[in-house]
């Protein structure tokens, strides 16, 4: 029992004891499923690797001054990012909220839907960080070279995981049903890890759709990725970081306002 | 805290959803330290009274405190305080006792050197020992039923919101829940509980309300209830059905309060009718006669 001093004081939003609480529960669920998660995360940028890498790679050596092998192990820590934090974004949100309820229970309890929300994201997007490295770590038994700076690839797959987290609990907050994701994964998600300088440069695109892949988080993700794994960073880099940045910030802040819309009536 | 403060109080709240008032300009003040049991049938507004209380659901007009903080612009804070029961099993299956009710240790700020005393304390009071480290979807209904009490009791809360605790559970289940319910309420928790169970408010509400139409259309304990609706004793009588049309319609003529039970026309407040009182088994009256004649509804 609170005393009333204490049940007096204001509480204020974004509490660290709320977004600590919501996250044990993720962390707790984690301790379960792990394995299989850590090997999807391994095994699919190996195949990836394989296919492109040597499958493709043995058309092209290289794009620009990069080995092929290396373009795409860089690549695909973005789209290890992309799937590691968009499809929980939307799955676990829409299944935990319509499904199992566990959104009810836990907005019942002193936490309000901007917490909820926030550490929900704030998880996802701590595992595609780390996660992200798992291209790069498989990347090195095909003959990529250890950088320092691919250490900076936790913090940009955060930062990247973190709004394609926020992007799929938006998405999840306004679809009526679960079927709705296909249109997402297929006409959304799929185009943008495509066009986005994971597997061929955007340079050998038309102009128009140059323009639109700028657009594009995604392939503001991997040219910093790039960047940092093979020591070419440049000022445009300050760009890229930027615009992952602002993405993560307003995709969360929608994120938040949609499903609030939903769990708050 | 001073016991002069209602636990929960509202003034004329109302929430429509399109064109359904599922509450209606609801008056309610439930004194600290009571069981207070509101009674209705489904679509009475019963749980929507209760999603406004931890505001999942935002009244449309009106007042709401709860121990003292306005909703709902405080309700974190109330919600600090109070445990929730919901009626829909929101449980994690995933998930064992144990870690369910640490995580809400956790969400409801238990100093971390008491936390693991209050799971036990949580364990214990639903008498889950055994199961604590059972995953959830390996419990059964009545287990499951009692690790959601254990949850919201978790931070030792002053209030507690009872959403339907006992629906849908067998006879025996229902006894179980019962005693723990009442064991809080002994301990001096403040309790609200919806129900549709006429038994269940009749068993351990100190005051029941009696919903329709989203609205309390009376209040009382339960024996000032019959008392007051369905008198002392009830007539009931069985017959063929003309002879209990015939009943009726000279039960509506003399302006005898009366319901159909069953098989029978059953005659209510029958000490009062100067031995005009028709032939039939005599029995006590009880809150189901009350309910009935005040709701015009005849549940379970």
């Amino acid at each position: 029992m609170n005393p009333p001093a204490r049940s007096r004081e204001r509480l204020g939003r974004l509490e660290p004891a709320a977004l600590a609480g919501v996250m044990l529960r993720d962390v707790v669920l984690f301790r379960r499923y792990w394995k299989a998660t850590t090997f999807s995360s391994v095994v699919q940028p190996t195949i990836y690797l394989l296919a492109f890498g040597l499958g493709f790679g043995s058309l092209v050596s290289r794009v620009g001054h990069v080995d092929y092998v290396q373009y795409v192990a860089t690549g695909v820590v973005a789209t290890a990012v992309l799937f590691s934090s968009a499809f929980p974004g939307m799955f676990n949100t829409f299944i935990r909220w319509q499904f199992q309820r566990t959104y009810d229970a836990l907005l019942a309890a002193p936490v309000d839907v901007e917490e909820l929300v926030t550490a929900e994201i704030l998880w996802i997007s701590i595992r595609s960080g780390v996660y992200g490295l798992a291209p790069l770590a498989v990347g090195m038994a095909f003959g990529l070279q250890f950088q320092f700076g691919m250490l900076l690839v936790v913090l940009i797959g955060f930062v990247t995981g973190f709004g394609f987290a926020a992007f799929g609990v938006l998405i999840a907050a306004v679809a009526k049903t679960i079927d709705n994701f296909n249109y997402v994964t297929s006409a959304v998600l799929t185009p943008m890890f495509l066009v986005a300088g994971t597997f061929f440069p955007i340079s050998t695109l038309p102009t128009g759709l140059r323009t639109v892949a700028k657009f594009n988080p995604l392939y503001h993700c991997v040219a910093l990725v790039r960047d940092v794994s093979l020591n070419t960073m440049g000022r445009e880099d300050l760009l890229h970081a930027a615009v992952l940045i602002g993405f993560a910030l307003v995709m969360w802040r929608l994120a938040i306002w949609q499903l609030e819309k939903r769990l708050i009536n | 805290m001073t016991s002069a403060r209602p636990a929960i109080e509202l003034r004329s709240v109302s929430k429509r959803f399109g064109e359904i008032h599922a509450v209606d300009r609801l008056d309610l003040t439930v004194p600290t330290g009571v069981c207070f049991g509101l009674l209705g049938p489904n679509g009475a507004g019963k749980s929507t009274t209760m999603r406004m209380l931890t505001a999942q659901t935002l009244a449309d007009e009106g007042s709401i405190e709860v121990l003292g903080f306005p909703l709902p612009r405080e309700s974190k804070q109330a919600r600090m305080a109070m445990g929730v029961v919901p009626q829909l099993d929101n449980l994690d299956v995933e998930l064992t006792c144990r870690q369910i009710l640490v995580v809400f240790a956790r969400l409801y700020r238990v100093p971390r050197s008491e936390r693991a005393a209050a799971v036990e304390r949580a364990l214990a009071i639903a008498n889950l020992e055994p199961r604590a480290d059972t995953i959830v979807r390996d419990l059964s209904g009545g287990m499951r039923r009692r690790l959601l009490v254990a949850r919201g009791l978790i931070h030792s809360p002053q209030l507690v919101l009872l959403d339907e605790p006992t629906v849908g559970l067998d006879p025996q289940v229902r006894q179980e829940l019962w005693s723990l319910i009442d064991t809080q309420r002994s301990q001096g928790v403040t309790i609200l509980m919806s129900t549709h169970y006429i038994e269940e408010a009749e068993r351990l509400a100190d005051t029941v309300a009696v919903m329709s139409g989203g609205r309390i259309i009376a209040q009382g304990t339960p024996t000032e209830l019959v008392r007051a609706h369905a008198g002392r004793e009830v007539v009931e009588v069985y017959g063929s059905p003309d002879e209990l049309a015939e009943l009726e319609a000279r039960a509506t003529a003399n302006g005898w309060r009366h319901r159909r039970s069953g098989p029978a026309v059953a005659v209510l407040g029958a000490e009062a009718l100067n031995g005009e009182a028709p032939e039939g088994v005599r029995r006590p009256a009880n809150l189901e006669d009350a309910f009935v004649a005040l709701t015009g509804t005849e549940i379970e």
